[in-house]
């Protein structure tokens, strides 16, 4: 062997090194996105399907006359949500991954906060699942929206704040879980519910008063909303149609603005980064 | 003197009702390859979780490269390296990638990460495949991986946690040499766990583990001297005919240990004869044995390391679960 040995240092903690931690985190999440293309693919087959093949079934029952609106139109800022939404909590599903694994333990004994651990994590996330998105946006052609660049940054821009929101809540959830079964159970438990009650898939004027309120209280409500308003201030609809189709959200007789709709979003997010962060701190 | 590598002072682990180690004390000299010799189950992966900080000791307290493990946990993780038992190597990622991981999450300077990868890669032997997925390597592999990614950052204190289970004598071997290899390039101390014990011979001292606490520390060479005398096993037509003869005529204690009669004499080879003129039991097979460490094992703990972990499926599954 070669006499001489270089010798590293690991310096003391700093921010800097907790940057570069959050950094390689957020990298691996990409490696391992990129380098899985059943995944991608996988992924990207199901809002297909939503979108081409029961939007096009659906649409025959829905009569979209003079001024209507094609219903694939309507469900596409929700299944583009319902994309993101699932890729990012498979990417939240990989903590438990990593558990089962052992890299975990490969991270939580590194001289790095958990906090960059987890801020990585739900970055790297947020990162995978817009691009997921970007892929069914490049869609928005065949359904009627167009392809405006304002429309477009505005519906990244809330994708990657959804996702980061989503990846934050799947982190926190799954960081007391030991296996992926048990994960996997719990998000379908929780996933499906907030799916159907965000007026990602219909609309939610006319609903009774008891799933008018489950929505109200469904925070997904609050991340298809925007994007819905978003593409909507791009078409030319019927004001009745529009009434019907994109109702908003209303509190009362309050419609809330879109405005709000993303401060609750953002303030959910960091809420929900915390818990994760707290509930990755203890140690046994 | 200088500061002792690692020293533990009553350090214990309790899950529920259950006490994993149970106040262990020892001191790990700068410089030394230190064993954790034990049937699984004893303690030892438990041990290592608390000296890493990956656990919370319950009792007691310990210091690693002169920090405390509870209260300066980042400083004991910047100087330690650690290979798991089981792999923690990630296999949708390159050896390469794998490493750099590494060393990005343990800050080292960009300018050495890649001298310093090459020379780890090389030392293992996988300079190579560095650009292959891990998950197309073999076990010996990943493990030779896991042991140049716990030396990438230069640790003063390398854990290795049985780091030759389930591997194939030539990959064994092969580690082995990277420890020796360890110990004369490198400013380091191993502190390793093992429930083998021709690999125990290889430390400098080795302390014997056994239901959560330690029975005894010593080196192999004077743990051998001190159990002294020879072991004789014997397979009889009654080994309880044979137990009350060993003891009636010639005043010795004799147990059954893994289907033989088994007990120590200071002469073995003379002792032989007498005992097929005197025992009065027919004998079919005899054996002797100059000391080893298992004998010292049987002589501190009463039991053989295999006998031992049979009787430990709950203790295994203890340390399963706190593996998690």
């Amino acid at each position: 062997m070669t006499a001489e040995v270089v010798r590293v240092r690991v310096p003391e903690r700093t921010i800097r090194h907790d940057v570069r931690a959050v950094k390689i985190v957020l990298h691996r999440e990409l490696l391992r996105f990129v380098s899985d293309r059943t995944r991608i693919l996988s992924s990207l087959v199901q809002p297909v399907l939503w979108l081409l093949v029961l939007g096009t079934g659906l649409s025959a029952l829905v009569p979209s006359g003079p001024g209507g609106v094609d219903l694939r139109t309507f469900m596409f800022p929700g299944i583009l949500a319902m994309t993101v939404m699932f890729t990012a909590m498979f990417s939240a599903a990989s903590i438990v991954w990593d558990r089962e694994f052992g890299f975990l333990r490969e991270m939580l004994v590194a001289p790095v906060s958990r906090a960059s651990i987890v801020v990585g994590k739900c970055l790297g996330g947020a990162l995978v699942a817009t691009a997921q998105g970007v892929v069914i946006l490049a869609m928005a052609g065949l359904v009627g929206v167009p392809y405006s660049p304002s429309l477009l940054l505005s519906l990244v821009a809330m994708m990657l704040l959804g996702s980061f929101a989503i990846t934050a809540f799947g982190v926190a959830l799954a960081a007391g879980i030991k296996n992926m079964q048990s994960f996997f159970g719990l998000m379908q438990m929780a996933m499906m519910p907030m799916l159907f009650l965000s007026g990602a898939l219909f609309p939610l004027s006319s609903l009774p008063a008891w799933l008018g309120l489950l929505t109200r209280i469904n925070p997904l409500t609050y991340a298809v909303d925007p994007m819905r308003q978003l593409v909507f201030a791009h078409l030319r609809v019927d004001p009745r149609v529009e009434a019907a189709f994109n109702p908003g959200v209303t509190w009362g007789d309050w419609r809330v603005p879109v405005g709000v709709e993303v401060v609750m979003v953002v303030v959910m997010a960091f809420a929900l980064l915390g818990l994760a962060i707290l509930r990755f701190r203890r140690t046994e | 003197m200088t500061t002792p590598a690692i020293s533990v002072r009553g350090l214990a682990k309790r899950y529920g009702a259950v006490e994993a180690v149970k106040g262990v004390d020892f001191e790990v000299r700068q410089g030394e390859v230190f064993g954790f010799l034990g049937p699984n189950g004893a303690g030892k992966t438990t041990t290592i979780s608390m000296l890493c900080t990956l656990a919370n000791p319950t009792g007691g307290s310990a210091t690693v490269a002169g920090f405390d493990v509870v209260t300066r946990r980042d400083d004991v993780r910047r100087n330690i390296g650690l290979v798991f038992q089981d792999p923690t190597v990630d296999g949708y990622l390159t050896a390469a990638q794998n490493l750099r991981f590494h060393a990005e999450l343990y800050s080292v300077p960009k300018d050495v990460v890649e001298p310093r990868m090459r020379q780890v890669l090389e030392m293992v032997g996988l300079q190579d495949r560095r650009d292959d997925r891990v998950d197309t390597y073999s076990g010996g592999m990943k493990r030779r991986l896991e042991i140049a990614r716990g030396l990438l950052h230069s640790p003063r204190v390398l854990f290795l946690d049985e780091p030759t289970v389930g591997l194939d004598p030539q990959t064994r071997s092969a580690i082995w040499g990277y420890i020796n290899e360890l110990r004369r390039t490198e400013d380091i101390t191993i502190f390793l766990t093992t429930h083998y014990m021709e690999e125990a011979e290889h430390a400098d001292r080795i302390a014997i583990i056994d239901h959560g606490e330690i029975v005894v520390i010593d080196t192999p060479q004077a743990l051998k001297a001190s159990v002294g005398e020879d072991r004789v096993r014997i397979q009889s037509d009654d080994d309880a005919a044979a137990i009350a003869a060993l003891k009636e005529r010639f005043g010795i204690e004799a147990a059954v240990s893994e289907g033989q009669v088994s007990f120590s004499v200071p002469a073995g080879e003379e002792f032989v004869p007498r005992l097929f003129a005197e025992l009065g039991v027919p004998i079919r097979a005899v054996h002797v044995a100059r000391p080893s460490l298992d004998d010292v094992f049987m002589s501190y703990t009463g039991s053989t390391i295999r006998d031992a972990e049979a009787s430990s499926g709950m203790a295994e599954f203890m340390r399963a679960m706190a593996r998690r």
